[in-house]
């Protein structure tokens, strides 16, 4: 068990360094830099910008003092925003992102499982097609909608939450963990009942059956750990998707998240930005799918012997 | 469900062929029909929408300008005073090719990794997988605009950046469910009985994990239309006058006060294609699950 | 999963959405009581060094904690009285005397001393500091020699502190709007110790802008700064025209999805917004007392030729389409009449100067001179494509004009959408056809816009070059004695311009904005201006419904 944690965090090793690399010719090939705007900028001017950012330097110079700064723990200066640093920026908006994931995350486990598994105990019936038609709302609704409608109705028509921000006023996380979650709801509902499903078929559930076990516990003792293994091999993706994915949900609701950053950062040409949210981001990606791994192979008896005897 | 299973299983024991069997059963699932019969009309609209649409989709009349649902245009018109319903039209062409096409991409490539990745398992599977993990994490917006600056801005440029992107999920689930079968008793059976490895991936694995697969791909085809609608926001995907769903309901949506039906009617076009899609996938699960036939 | 750790899950959920409900009062409401503005700022701020800063957000918190020579009168945009008492000018206008205020403070206490303007000015001039809007100081004696570095000594620039309260300027040529360039913050002071203690001075990254560290000379002083949250500015006590200061403070707001913004504004949340989405316009002209101030706007949206690739190589087909772009139906339809059509590109009314209008919507010449060009009702027409870069407003106009084009002269345009920076690499590069822009003016002058054009101007992107274009604007207008001499020799050349139509000409902006009743003393003007010392709010006035 061990073993493999060790050896997968080495894997990680290699992962990030293809990574940086990959990003970091990437977003100097991309057109137009960090210092092109809509008023043309004078050779002088550009010139003393690049100075001071070390852009004069060759491409690999800039490389090398880039991957050396990182062993440092350094991650730049923000060439949006004079005066911060990128770990600054990542740091100011990491917490927030991660709040508001975690609340999208038990949003849709909770809507998405609970529907899935009732969903699965008795398939094409009403109690299979209601709960799934109603998790799968979230997918027809992508969340530059979902969010608009939200907002209108509980915040403009009703008056019950605030209509954006982030920790300002009570209520306001509500509608943003929804908006986000309901998307991951869709999945989860999906996933988790075609993989009950899939379980509720297999020999050890007729087994339990047959020891006369009521259903309910043949569902939580048995079923549930096998069949939500699909839904958690989605898991560590679908939360680092939620980092990176949550730009449109903190857009529309004026959270200042991680995604926000990201997103302008890209359209911004902040390199050094860019570079570090998607370092950031690939280190958490490594580790949420170790962390998926570990549980799915918890989960699944059969794996769990395997990793044992490693 | 009891008696048509009992005719399944005489049918099944009759020699009826694995295909077979499951289109008798999926022919018996009434919203999976309902599913397949709602796809099949919107792909045949969808073929002879510019014969059959009822204006043509370019033809302005700005002083018209958005107007709600009448007996001249069933559904409204959008700001430019274009026919609603042309336009929806006009756009599920787009958007079901963009859907299909490039669900089936990133199936192909999807499916075919996590497969070998998780039959050979040990480095191969270790490096397969952390190549998805790089994938993962590169910056997608600033990968979209390089390849559009290289290639320039085509449809075909189109589904290979949305399939690079979707099938990376589409391995990691493969990934788990081979891994997984791979353990049971009839998959060591077949290696014992000297079967490739090609062989018991296409033969044993692939059929036993098209559950999860086909519910992935039902769910991966509507994320795949609306992705289409960002990524014409960086400029690559169609451009005006042409249009598809997923623009029709971002543009809808900016104006969902004051123009409901802009986004009303589009977005009921993509939520039927998306349940009929999810019937059918359901049904052929079902179908295809021969031992949950069984039971 | 056990079932324990589902109901875990599923007891958190409820706790959630508790946390809710009794949202209170709205923050136009506590606000108007405590004197707080709650201003809709468009965007997270990129700094807050006046000689680093560029755009519009920026600019309204700038101008709230730092202070020029001379400010903008907001009704009238003439100047007044800022960190300078008074001033006088020579009679040949070269030389320019700044008589400093004794009162003026820096928020740390420190008296403001010419010689605070000379060395920030040397660093809003230096090479190394990389300001874009240095050109800002270009009128003094040899400030673009040292800022593009051709001079090293600044002793030979055309500023000197004659004493403590005493600047002194020396232009190149008389300039009619230097006092008005007093308002932009590339020529503010800035405080000298405070730099200096956190780096260098040219350095633009230091930390001195913090909330900690920063001193400025403004009304306001910032007291927090959550990054893309709020900024949170209030009255400054050290400011010398404090008893006219009516706000407490203000919160800016970062607001940069304008649907999410208007929604702010509608429950209440903000005073002031930086736009309106273009669909809400009539819904909110509409109501009775509205909230929507729209008011011309210094700045003209246009689309730029790229003259030297056919088919618009051709005169007659850069006229054939600017004369069939019925600007009159975009308005009024598309822009549901918030902008005001344009066939120059100077603004009309720019401190009294009125363009020339050379053309007219007209379909028939237009067809006529498509014909002449060998392209008779579009046959043989080798296709055009135009490039705009993403914005729902940009895409609108875009559809609308290329419907028209196809109407009129049967040709057909394609549309070629960009993300911000490759569509600005493409402008730049001039790697397009027909590319949308826009001109926002930096100060209220002709000159302005009309310098754009110059031979291999920086801004210019059409390919146009006209040496005697170029002698009107560079020699003869700054000699004219009278404004009405000078307003002429930029009428010719305007003519001169617009004859060769390096550019088509498609509406004038406007400033468009929703701000509540209680919000006193921010007319509209040209520049789009709020002057934070003029603004009031009133209690009485609750929550507009």
């Amino acid at each position: 068990m061990w073993r493999f944690v060790g050896y997968r965090l080495l894997q990680a090793i290699p992962v990030l360094l293809v990574v940086i690399t990959v990003t970091f010719f990437l977003v100097r090939a991309a057109p137009g830099g960090p210092f092109s705007s809509e008023k043309a900028v004078i050779p002088e001017v550009k010139a003393a910008l690049e100075a001071q950012y070390g852009l004069n330097l060759t491409l690999f110079q800039q490389y090398t003092s880039y991957l050396s700064d990182l062993t440092k723990g350094d991650l730049g200066p923000s060439f949006k925003y004079p005066g911060r640093s990128v770990n600054e920026l990542i740091a100011a908006g990491f917490p927030v992102t991660a709040e508001l994931g975690f609340y999208a995350l038990l949003v849709a486990l909770s809507i998405g499982g609970v529907a899935g598994i009732i969903a699965s105990l008795r398939p094409n019936t009403a109690q299979d097609y209601i709960p799934m038609s109603a998790a799968m709302i979230g997918i027809c609704m992508p969340s530059f909608l979902l969010g608009p409608i939200l907002i209108l109705v509980f915040g403009i028509y009703l008056e019950w939450l605030p209509v954006s921000g982030w920790g300002d006023i009570p209520g306001d996380k509500i509608l943003p963990a929804v908006t986000l979650g309901s998307t991951y709801a869709a999945y989860v509902a999906r996933l988790s009942r075609a993989g009950m499903l899939e379980v509720m078929s297999q020999d050890y559930i007729r087994t339990a059956r047959a020891k006369g076990l009521p259903e309910w516990q043949v569902v939580t003792r048995h079923a549930l750990r096998g069949g939500l293994i699909p839904v958690v091999a989605f898991l560590g993706p679908a939360f680092a998707g939620l980092l990176s994915g949550s730009f449109v949900v903190e857009t529309i609701f004026q959270i200042p998240g991680l995604g926000r950053f990201y997103v302008q950062a890209a359209f911004n040409r902040d390199y050094t930005m860019i570079l570090g949210a998607t370092v950031f981001l690939a280190t958490l990606i490594v580790v949420f799918n170790l962390l998926s791994d570990i549980l799915a192979a918890w989960m699944n008896p059969r794996l769990r012997a395997q990793f044992a005897e490693q | 469900m009891t008696t048509p299973v009992i005719a399944n299983i005489i049918e099944a024991e009759q020699g009826t062929s694995l295909w077979q069997d499951a289109w008798l059963r999926l022919s018996r699932n009434r919203l999976a029909l309902f599913g397949l019969a709602v796809l099949v009309l919107f792909i045949l609209i969808a073929t002879l929408t510019p014969w059959i649409a009822p204006y043509s989709y370019t033809q302005h009349n700005l002083d018209l300008g958005a107007t709600p649902p009448s007996a001249a245009h069933w559904l409204g018109t959008d700001i430019f005073g274009r026919d609603m319903l042309t336009q929806i039209m006009y756009g599920g062409r787009i958007s079901l090719a963009v859907g299909f096409i490039a669900t089936a991409v990133a199936l192909l490539i999807g499916i075919t990794w996590g497969a070998i990745a998780g039959y050979a398992g040990g480095r191969v599977d270790a490096v397969m997988m952390r190549m998805v993990d790089i994938i993962y994490a590169l910056p997608f917006m600033i990968f979209i605009v390089l390849l559009m600056v290289v290639f320039g801005r085509n449809m075909l440029l189109l589904f290979l950046a949305i399939g690079a992107v979707e099938w990376l999920t589409m391995a990691r689930i493969m990934r788990s469910q081979v891994q997984s079968l791979r353990q049971q008793e009839f998959v060591e059976a077949a290696i014992s009985l000297g079967l490739s490895p090609a062989t018991i991936v296409r033969r044993h694995l692939i059929p036993n994990a098209l559950g999860p697969i086909i519910v992935y791909t039902t769910l991966t085809i509507p994320s795949v239309m609306l992705l289409e609608a960002f990524l014409s926001f960086l400029g690559l995907g169609v451009q005006p006058p042409q249009t598809s769903w997923g623009l029709l309901i971002s543009f809808g949506a900016e104006s969902m006060e004051e123009y409901p039906w802009l986004l009303l009617y589009p977005g009921i076009a993509m939520t039927l294609t998306l349940f009929s899609l999810n019937f059918l996938g359901d049904g052929l699960r079902d179908a295809l699950d021969v031992r949950g036939a069984k039971d | 999963m056990r079932l324990s750790a589902l109901r875990i899950l599923l007891l958190l959920i409820p706790g959630l959405f508790l946390a809710a409900c009794g949202s209170g009062e709205s923050n136009v409401v506590q606000g108007n009581r405590a004197g707080i503005l709650h201003f809709g700022n468009g965007t997270e701020p990129q700094g807050l060094d006046p000689h680093v800063v560029t755009g519009i957000p920026e600019m309204n918190i700038v101008n709230a904690l730092f202070e020029g020579l001379a400010v903008k009168n907001p009704y009238t945009l003439e100047p007044e009285p800022g960190v300078a008492q008074s001033w006088d000018i020579s009679a040949d206008g070269l030389t320019i005397t700044f008589h400093l205020n004794p009162e003026a403070k820096w928020s740390n206490g420190d008296p403001i001393t010419a010689e605070d303007f000379v060395w920030s000015w040397r660093r809003a001039l230096n090479p190394a500091m990389g300001n874009q809007y240095a050109y800002m100081l270009y009128p003094l004696v040899n400030a673009e020699a040292f800022a593009t570095g051709q001079l090293d000594d600044f002793a030979d620039v055309g500023v000197a502190a004659l004493d403590e309260h005493t600047l002194q300027v020396r232009l190149n040529a008389p300039t009619p709007y230097f006092i008005q360039l007093m308002d932009h913050h590339s020529t503010f002071p800035v405080h000298r110790p405070t730099i200096e203690k956190h780096g260098k001075s040219t350095d633009r990254f230091t930390r001195w802008t913090r909330v900690e560290n920063i001193v400025g000379n403004g009304a306001f002083r910032l007291k927090d700064w959550q990054l893309n949250r709020r900024l949170v500015v209030e009255k400054s006590d050290t400011y010398w025209d404090s008893d006219r200061v009516q706000l407490n403070g203000i919160v800016y707001y970062p607001t940069e999805n304008t649907s999410s913004e208007e929604r702010m504004f509608r429950v209440g949340q903000l005073h002031y917004t930086q736009t309106i989405p273009l669909d809400k316009i009539p819904v909110y002209r509409a109501k009775e007392d509205s909230p929507y101030v729209n008011a011309p706007y210094i700045g003209t949206y246009y689309y730029l030729l790229n003259i030297n690739e056919p088919p618009l190589n051709d005169v007659r087909v850069r006229q054939a389409l600017a004369m069939t772009v019925d600007r009159d139906r975009l308005t009024s339809t598309v822009l549901h009449g918030s902008n005001v059509p344009a066939y120059s590109i100077t603004p009309p009314g720019t401190l009294g100067y009125q363009p020339p209008t050379l053309f007219g919507y007209d379909v028939e010449k237009a067809r006529q001179l498509l014909a002449e060009a060998g392209y008779p009702n579009g046959e043989g027409w080798p296709g055009l494509e135009l490039t705009y870069n993403t914005s729902e407003a940009h895409l609108k106009i875009a559809v609308a004009l290329q419907q028209m084009w196809k109407d009129a002269l049967n040709i057909d345009v394609t549309l070629a959408n960009q993300e911000w920076k490759v569509y600005l690499d493409s402008v730049d590069q001039m790697n397009f056809q027909m590319a949308r822009r826009g001109w926002i003016g930096d100060y209220v002058d002709p000159n302005n816009f009309l310098d754009l054009f110059l031979c291999g101007g920086g801004n210019n992107s059409t390919g146009f070059c006209d040496p005697v274009f170029d002698d009107m604007i560079q020699q003869q207008a700054p000699r004219a004695k009278t404004r009405e001499e000078r307003y002429a020799i930029f009428d010719a050349a305007e003519t001169r311009l617009m004859e060769q139509m390096p550019i088509i000409p498609i509406y004038t902006y406007t400033s468009n904005h929703l701000i509540h009743p209680s919000v006193q003393g921010v007319p509209s003007n040209l520049m789009d201006s709020v002057n934070f010392r003029y603004v009031s709010l009133e209690n009485e006035l609750g929550v507009i419904e």
